[in-house]
């Protein structure tokens, strides 16, 4: 089973916040279905190339161009936002 | 279904903002209850069906979906409409651009009434998961209406809406068509474009279409494929019309039904009538072959490893900063009461905690530890190959059949609530599906009978899967069988 401090560790990876009652919650749940994919061990997989893309398809490329928007457009992004100075989306501040 | 409106709009018997009022005031009468929309978009509707009256009336022709009013599940972004996929973290969001089935649409004139409500981010199988909502299902209202495209099923099923848009994962469009009795397809993995579909987990969405008939299946299905550069995923079309390889006619066809399917877990009287359903198959013609596919007992797990794997990368663009929801300010949110997050970082935990509902966090955090270093081979390269070795089963499979065919589900929809507390089994209602995901191939549902349960008529679906971007072949196959034994809703 996973630990408390496994869950916490996970949980500052995923970026989300998880408060201390709900810890050992998480710990039965992720674990309980970590110990579902056991099962696959028992599957030999030697020699097998990965799925990379299901269809087979190939990278497809594009150039890579500015695209000149409306105002109404740029708009329309910045405004979804929760923070923004001018035409910039603000951010806060890293340390 | 669709057929018949655009005929009677054609011929002036109807006019298409009659059909479009006619649907808003069923929603309004029946919505209450029902609870499969979201949002509806009655000025952009009314604005549309005037458009196509217009066009009738000046005498241009018209397209086969123009006129006719459609329900999109809320994770597919509508321009300057809301847009959350049911999540809170989405709230208040408004989609700058639509996507590229919405334009599609919108061209082609259908009338879109409203975003339907879904499991958060698509994940979930019953529209339980939804951060807004408990969408019933129309065929008794205890019960849940499957997931996660609960909402435009059930919206199909009690006739809100004429058809509707999905998106499908692990089953997503399939088991609650199966679980309110109307049909359901899952292309094939790249037919339809994904751009701007809210993402899950990219190497297995895809878009389809709920529908009454599997005609109206084909009909939107050919109005919806094609390449676009925009979704590199998605493949060259062609422009086939579904609808025109609806011969009616299997009797040269075989089907396979894979054995592993029917060995435990499976509902009695589902099985039943499955088997009835073979009978059928065989009486219109059909070949009836067992068949292997011996991976499929590992598909449950490579799944549910390979999803929130992608899930976790998907969903870290949510991140409190660029749009959604930001949890920063005690004032207003009220969540954490220790003073307001100070550093980027803060604000990441706080929002996402908010934000997301507790099956999203679990599978972003479950994905973020089997991608972490020294796990990554273990977990995700593992179900990688073993999901190389269950496409691989398929393909052998279709050296020996055209179809395969099996229950859709492996028990009726089940009541509000009933599996909320037990993860494994909620997950086991997607058993039979996520297989078509996994190795990309079409898969549809179309309704094969009814049980009764506690004095209420609960639908069965029956799936057909075909080979890669033969929709014709499965579509054909299950219009075959409804024209001649199902009585459609």
């Amino acid at each position: 089973m996973l630990s408390a401090k496994d869950v916490k560790h996970i949980a500052s990876l995923s970026r989300i916040g998880i408060e201390d009652k709900e810890v050992e919650d998480y710990q039965k749940n992720l674990s309980t279905i970590l110990d579902y994919f056991k099962e696959l061990e028992e599957v030999n997989t030697d020699g097998i190339e990965p799925i990379g893309h299901i269809t087979g398809r190939d990278n497809v490329s594009r150039g890579d161009l500015r695209v000149e928007k409306s105002e109404l457009e740029r708009n329309a992004i910045l405004d979804n936002s929760p923070e923004k100075k001018d035409d910039y989306i603000k951010v806060k501040s890293v340390l | 279904m669709i057929k018949e409106l655009h005929e009677k709009l054609i011929k002036g018997e109807t006019t298409s903002v009659k059909l479009t009022e006619e649907y808003f005031e069923k929603i309004k009468n029946r919505d209450k209850e029902i609870q499969a929309y979201l949002t509806l978009t009655k000025d952009l509707a009314i604005k549309q069906a005037n458009f196509i009256d217009e066009k009738i009336k000046k005498g241009d022709e018209i397209e086969i979906l123009s006129g006719i009013p459609v329900a999109i599940k809320d994770n597919i972004c509508i321009e300057g409409i809301r847009t959350t996929a049911a999540s809170k973290i989405l709230d208040n969001y408004i989609a700058p651009y639509d996507a590229t089935v919405i334009k599609k649409l919108k061209e082609k004139g259908a009338v879109i009434l409203g975003k339907t409500n879904m499991d958060e981010f698509a994940m979930g199988s019953s529209t339980e998961n939804s951060a807004y909502q408990i969408t019933k299902n129309p065929n008794d209202i205890e019960r849940v209406p499957g997931g996660s495209s609960g909402g435009s099923a059930a919206a199909v099923a009690e006739d809100e809406a004429v058809w509707a848009l999905g998106s499908d994962t692990g089953g997503s469009i399939r088991q609650p068509a199966s679980f309110c009795g109307i049909v359901g397809l899952k292309p094939t993995y790249g037919r339809v474009s994904r751009h701007g579909l809210l993402a899950m987990a990219s190497s297995l969405d895809q878009i389809g279409p709920l529908t009454k008939t599997v005609e109206d299946a084909a009909i939107v299905l050919s109005e919806i494929i094609g390449e676009d550069k925009k979704d590199a995923t998605s493949a060259p079309s062609f422009d086939k019309r579904y609808e025109n390889y609806l011969t009616g006619d299997i009797s040269k066809i075989k089907i396979g039904i894979p054995k592993e399917y029917l060995e435990k877990g499976l509902d009695e009287d589902i099985k039943n009538k499955f088997q009835e359903a073979i009978q059928q198959f065989r009486k219109l013609g059909a070949e009836i072959k067992e068949i292997s596919l011996p991976h499929s007992k590992y598909s449950l797990s490579t799944y549910y490893l390979i999803m929130p794997s992608e899930v976790s990368s998907n969903l870290a663009r949510f991140d409190g900063i660029k749009y959604g929801l930001r949890v920063d300010d005690k004032e207003s949110s009220g969540f954490k009461e220790n003073g307001i997050p100070r550093t980027l970082f803060e604000t990441y935990l706080d929002s996402r905690e908010y934000g997301f509902g507790s099956e999203v966090k679990r599978r972003i955090m479950l994905g973020t530890y089997a991608l972490s270093a020294g796990y990554y081979d273990a977990y995700y390269l593992k179900a990688q190959k073993v999901r190389a070795l269950i496409k691989r089963d398929f393909e052998e499979a279709f050296r020996e059949v055209d179809f395969i065919f099996s229950p859709t589900t492996p028990e009726v929809a089940f009541k509000i609530g009933e599996k909320t507390s037990d993860l494994l089994k909620m997950y086991l209602s997607d058993i039979f599906t996520i297989a078509a995901n996994l190795s990309g191939v079409p898969g549809i549902s179309f309704p094969i009978g009814k049980i009764k349960k506690d004095g209420k008529d609960l639908p069965i679906g029956g799936q057909l899967m075909g080979k890669w971007f033969d929709e014709e072949g499965i579509l054909n196959a299950a219009h075959t069988f409804e024209i001649n034994y199902s009585q459609p809703i």
